[in-house]
């Protein structure tokens, strides 16, 4: 098998979704006109000073607490120099070696294996403004000239950078999407790929097989979407290990995952270009963060992804059941827990979440319809199927009753008539009438043909309208036969 | 101990194409201050922290409320050149 063993670590930037700029009062926007979100600030204009927004610095506290990242009681921001037509000032408001959030961890689960991901650094920076290259239809090399929007100038970022505790595409695949799900989850950022609020960049090396030393690293950039990642990440090892049994040597660069030809390319960079000279941003005074505020934030953390998920299982639902309602919309998944605290059975309840209820949802959004369920419906619906009260095709119909306003499950099985009969009385009447008509069919029944007993059966359900519970019709007509 | 400055690659950083004679006089001169650097560098600072800031002061925040922005028009009044409410600039080469 394979001789080589892939290392991988990921570089995460997360733009925040903070109502104003890192460090002016811009507004935070996407798609608006270009230009039309930028102040002296921003655009770097002599004299312009930064002020901090203090949102911006818990929120990142909120994503290290997340990563079970400790947060610095002391931290600095720093210039990291360099030369972009994007970049303004000519340097980026960044952090060097006091960034807020240091050494965490995340548990991500691939290929069916839990793996915990190093997390060396979670550090506050700003956003670059946007580049457009025209002519040659965007590419760089061919273009005649660079356009520029600032709206983005001064979004506050945060990137995250892992240890280099990946051996796979597909475990850094699943690292970058659950890394996602927890920073949406927290609410602090829209976390889109496509609208790049959220951006990956890799760095791959390889080496042989139960050996220490890394290999030399190639980062990988222009990743836009989960699956571009793993195939990028795929591609890369693919080429350091050619290269390496080939004799030759793989240089440490920059690469741009190329999503057509599939596979990644040599960028042209500048001898020297990665010197940024950091120093001590002397506009802007340190970050103290006390622990009395880290622990205010800690205890203002939401569930987190990796921890519902194990509650799940604890619950008792299969790893399929709980991937699928994971992945359910959060609304949903309230109504799950809600219905669950009223002593729903959980299997049951989240089988009618990730089956029933979501397919009404989806229903209802292509047809704009409103439709809404609340934990105690749920849990009322759950229990009328497990006393007899439905039938799981009435539990259906009564489902979209409800879901549709017209009151509790109760309510809708009785205006819609779907109560099932579970009164012996009514029943054993029905049967009797039946039996009454029925003698000869009695008589075969008797002889042996018990397919005949589907037929008094199916007689039964018809004189009470269908709505006789079948397990108690059988058992009621087996009794008076035998 | 004379300080070693590759005085042209520090210039390439700054993006400052200076003729062989400002390169001489640069890197003297440049060479003063490293010296005086080197200087302050010596003193033994053991058990002092860092002075990250010279204003002694620490967490001056802002709350996070969105200000106007400049009129979009006025912004590229000021700019070389400009167009569909772009700035423009000569082509540029990624990660240059």
């Amino acid at each position: 098998m394979s001789t080589w063993e892939p290392v991988i670590g990921i570089e995460v930037h997360v733009e925040l979704g903070t109502a104003s700029k890192m460090f002016c009062g811009c507004p935070v926007v996407f798609g608006d006109q270009p230009n039309t979100a930028v102040c002296p600030t921003c655009l770097g204009l002599p004299g312009a000073l930064p002020v901090t927004n203090g949102t911006a610095i818990e929120w990142l506290a909120r994503i290290g607490l997340a990563l079970h990242c400790r947060i610095a009681p002391f931290s600095v921001f720093h210039r990291k120099n360099y030369f972009y037509a994007d970049v303004p000032k000519n340097y980026q408001i960044s952090q060097f070696d006091l960034p807020v959030c240091v050494d965490g961890w995340l548990d991500v689960t691939a290929d069916g294996e839990e793996i915990r991901v190093g997390i060396e650094r979670a550090h506050m920076e700003e956003d670059t403004g946007k580049s457009l290259h025209q002519g040659s239809g965007g590419r760089i090399h061919a273009a005649t000239s660079t356009l520029l929007d600032f709206n983005r100038s001064g979004v506050p970022l945060v990137e995250i950078v892992s240890r280099p505790d990946l051996r796979s595409a597909a475990q850094a695949r699943a690292y970058a999407q659950d890394l996602r799900a927890l920073v949406a989850e927290l609410g602090v950022s829209d976390a889109r790929m496509e609208e790049g609020s959220i951006r990956f960049d890799a760095n791959v090396s390889v080496r042989p097989v139960s050996t220490k030393e890394l290999g030399t690293k190639v980062e990988i950039k222009n990743m836009n979407s989960f699956r571009s990642l793993e195939r990028a990440i795929g591609s890369e090892i693919d080429r350091q290990i050619g290269v390496l049994e080939d004799g030759g040597a793989v240089i440490q660069e920059t690469r741009h995952w190329d999503e057509e030809v599939g596979a990644t390319k040599g960028m042209r960079t500048k001898e020297g270009s990665s010197d940024y000279r950091y120093f001590t941003e002397p506009d802007l005074v340190p970050l103290e963060m006390p622990a009395s505020t880290v622990e205010r934030i800690r205890t203002d953390l939401p569930e987190l992804p990796a921890d519902r998920r194990h509650r799940f299982g604890q619950l008792g639902l299969d790893s399929h059941l709980v991937n699928v309602l994971s992945g359910s919309d959060p609304d949903l998944r309230r109504v799950f827990d809600e219905a669950v605290a009223l002593g729903a059975d959980p299997v049951i309840s989240a089988n009618w979440i990730t089956g029933e209820v979501t397919a009404v949802f989806r229903r209802a959004e292509a047809s704009k319809a409103e439709v809404r369920i609340r934990g105690s419906d749920l849990a009322e619906l759950v229990m009328m199927v497990k006393q007899g009260t439905l039938s799981s095709s009435a539990a259906k119909e009564a489902l979209s009753g409800v879901m549709a306003g017209e009151g509790s499950p109760r309510e809708v099985a009785e205006a819609r008539d779907l109560v099932q009969v579970s009164d012996e009385g009514l029943i054993g009447a029905a049967i009797d009438q039946v039996l009454a008509a029925n003698a000869e069919a009695i008589e075969r029944l008797r002889g042996g043909e018990e397919k005949v007993l589907g037929f008094l059966v199916g007689q039964v359900m018809r004189a009470t309208g269908g709505k006789a519970d079948p397990k108690l019709v059988n058992a009621l007509l087996r009794q008076r036969i035998t | 101990m004379p300080i070693e400055i590759d005085i042209a690659h520090v210039a390439r950083l700054a993006r400052l194409a200076l003729t062989p004679d400002e390169l001489d006089r640069y890197r003297s001169q440049l060479a003063v201050i490293l010296d005086h650097a080197a200087r302050v560098q010596a003193v033994d600072t053991t058990g002092l922290a860092p002075t990250a800031h010279p204003l002694g002061l620490s967490n001056v925040f802002r709350p996070d409320e969105v200000r106007p922005p400049l009129d979009v028009d006025e912004v590229l009044s000021q700019a070389p050149s400009a167009r569909d409410g772009y700035f423009e600039v000569p082509p540029a080469l990624e990660g240059a």
